[in-house]
């Protein structure tokens, strides 16, 4: 099989989709003409194939509970939700799954579809070989948009992300903004009646505009939407439904434990910097907290519009929106994010700061986090420029300050200098 | 003999392709993001554009002789605030709507680079008849890109073309709309525009390498 594959791939080394063929060829196997064995070359496993399906296996959790959630929310806002939960009885149930699978898979075939053409069309054009960076970006678009997307906008909006987002620049690798926050925020400004507001986050509720009025109106508000309207007391989730993710939200982003375990997983197969996590959640919680200590000072009344998202403990932020999901899966791209070690505590500690400062002043779309990882993707390249300025600097003074000893030899100056 | 000559056909013909005021020089985007939302703003745009550049550059070239060098973004600026006065109450006068839809950017036509541009670059140095083609030209060359952007930014964010809807009824679902369609939101906010232009810049050096810069 192996040997047979790369006779199909002499035959068609010339050919004008040689790139498709390449990319299909070396997703599984290892094509014949790598570094050989032994010599000087230092080799690792982890290429970006290996490191793409490590994000992607860190990514399934989310998307099996995103299933599941999805018929959760849906049975749950037209009968109610049930009285004593079990997840046993109440959630992994086969007809959860099958409405989940059937409104959730589509959005992953169409992401794949039209982003994977995409790229092989690119690819075929430009005559490079078919990058992986989609893989993830794929991935990440349906666990990010509300269940009842519609799918043509969806594949608009991943193919205006992919071209204008990715491919512009050059492609995997050479992108400034992160593909899937792209593709997330042109939906939201492009269609923002089906991104925000109580009627988009359970699948059903669309169709039940229609029926307004009858028994048949469903509606799911977010956590963050009940805030927004100061509604706090008819919010009915409890913490630990906030923490293992039984609220309604974008498909793969309400379940904290189990991002928490993928972010886990990421940090420990060192795929995703654990400086970027762990400076965001910081940067999160010092925002929470300057609005808690505003709320405590009193020095803002009951009535205004931002007081429930400014009362809300600092430490829930994390576990309600997409934040968990975009600190741990967005802001830690290694393309976009940044590169240098003190750059990536500066770069996480704002997205996370930013995150929920746009949450709580924008009530109108009380969800910051994309936002503000696309900002600080912008300014990542700056921050690490000045990190690197700010060495180089730190390294000269060092140097003119360094008590320089009279060399032995002239020769052994001469070498130094040279 | 024909109407005009190679040089002069030139003249009007270049701006048009490769030597475009906006997407190969970059000039005058403040107004191709701020008015081409809709498609009639664009060709009134265009218009007013043309009517100052092309005068604008018979004048100047009329007096290139007699204007102190020291002094000559100041005659050069009477000139146009002169035209675009002109402009501004004819537009107010016979299409007041539309006025006030363009609102402050008939003003600014002023400011639009690429009029001081060619006022500095071909009027000064010329003779009327030229600077005449060549203002044609290059608001000809502007005024064809304002009108392809207010053309898509205009059927897909609000689904009408000059106001006519032709795409369907948004609010009675019909024509499009009946199958799920959207108006997209996007292409009714500035920033759109910059990606249309961005996108148009693209073809272009696509379709003509030698456009492309060293790298």
């Amino acid at each position: 099989m192996k040997q047979k594959l790369h006779q199909i791939k002499e035959r068609v080394k010339d050919k004008k989709w040689a790139p498709a063929f390449n990319a299909i060829h070396t997703f599984l196997y290892t094509p014949n003409e790598v570094t050989h064995k032994g010599g000087t070359h230092v080799k690792a496993v982890d290429d970006l194939k290996r490191t793409m399906n490590t994000v992607i296996v860190a990514l399934i959790p989310c998307l099996l509970f995103g299933i599941f959630n999805a018929g959760y929310q849906h049975y749950s806002a037209i009968e109610g939700f049930p009285q004593d939960f079990s997840v046993v009885e109440h959630f992994i149930t086969w007809r959860n799954f099958l409405v989940g699978l059937t409104t959730v898979l589509p959005l992953l075939i169409v992401s794949y579809g039209v982003g994977l053409a995409i790229e092989f069309v690119f690819a075929v054009i430009k005559g490079h070989e078919v990058e992986e960076g989609y893989l993830v970006t794929g991935m990440l678009v349906p666990l990010i948009v509300p269940v009842d997307t519609p799918l043509w906008m969806l594949a608009i909006a991943v193919a205006f992300g992919v071209v204008i987002g990715k491919e512009v620049f050059g492609g995997t690798g050479m992108n400034i903004l992160n593909p899937a926050l792209t593709i997330r925020a042109f939906l939201f400004f492009a269609y923002p009646t089906w991104m925000s507001g109580d009627k988009v986050w359970v699948h059903g509720a669309v169709d039940g505009i229609s029926k307004a009025g009858t028994a048949d109106a469903i509606s799911g508000e977010t956590i963050l939407g009940f805030l927004a309207q100061n509604k706090t007391a008819e919010m009915g989730f409890s913490l630990s439904d906030m923490f293992f993710g039984f609220i309604p939200g974008s498909v793969g982003e309400t379940s904290t434990l189990l991002i928490l375990l993928g972010g886990l997983y990421l940090v420990f197969t060192k795929i995703a910097s654990w400086r970027i996590m762990l400076s965001a959640t910081i940067g999160a919680l010092a925002m929470g907290l300057l609005f808690n200590a505003v709320v405590d000072f009193g020095w803002i009344q009951s009535y205004s519009k931002f007081y429930s998202l400014m009362a809300f403990d600092f430490w829930k932020h994390l576990i309600v929106g997409g934040l968990a999901f975009g600190i741990v899966y967005m802001a830690t791209d290694p393309v976009t994010s940044s590169q240098t070690n003190k750059g990536k505590w500066i770069y996480g500690f704002l997205v996370g700061f930013i995150s929920v400062m746009i949450r709580v002043f924008n009530p109108g779309y009380p969800e910051g986090v994309f936002l503000a990882i696309l900002l600080m993707n912008v300014f990542a390249p700056t921050i690490d420029h000045y990190v690197v300025q700010g060495n180089v600097k730190r390294r000269l003074k060092r140097a003119k300050q360094a008590k320089i000893y009279p060399a032995s030899t002239p020769a052994s100056v001469e070498t130094q200098t040279a | 003999m024909p109407l005009l000559s190679k040089k002069e056909s030139k003249l009007i013909l270049d701006p048009l392709a490769d030597n475009n005021p906006i997407t190969i020089q970059v000039l005058g985007i403040c107004s191709a993001l701020a008015i081409t939302a809709e498609l009639k703003a664009s060709v009134v745009m265009a218009i007013s554009v043309l009517f100052v550049l092309a005068m604008g550059n018979v004048v100047i070239s009329l007096m290139r002789n007699i204007i102190p060098s020291k002094i000559r973004i100041i005659v050069q600026l009477v000139v146009v605030a002169t035209l675009v006065i002109v402009v501004d109450q004819t537009l107010k006068a016979f299409a007041y709507e539309l006025s006030k839809t363009l609102s402050v950017f008939v003003g600014l036509i002023i400011t639009n680079c690429i009029i001081m541009g060619r006022f500095e670059a071909f009027a000064l140095g010329n003779g009327p008849w030229r600077s005449f083609l060549d203002g044609i030209g290059n608001a000809l060359g502007y005024g064809v890109i304002l009108i392809i952007v207010g053309f898509f930014r205009e059927l897909l964010g609000s689904g009408t073309l000059f106001g006519i809807p032709v795409l369907g009824d948004p609010i009675a679902k019909t024509g499009l709309y009946a199958y799920g369609y959207e108006n997209n939101g996007f292409m009714i906010i500035p920033p759109a525009a910059l990606i249309v232009v961005g996108i148009l810049i693209w073809i272009q050096r696509a379709k003509n390498p030698s456009l492309v810069e060293e790298a």
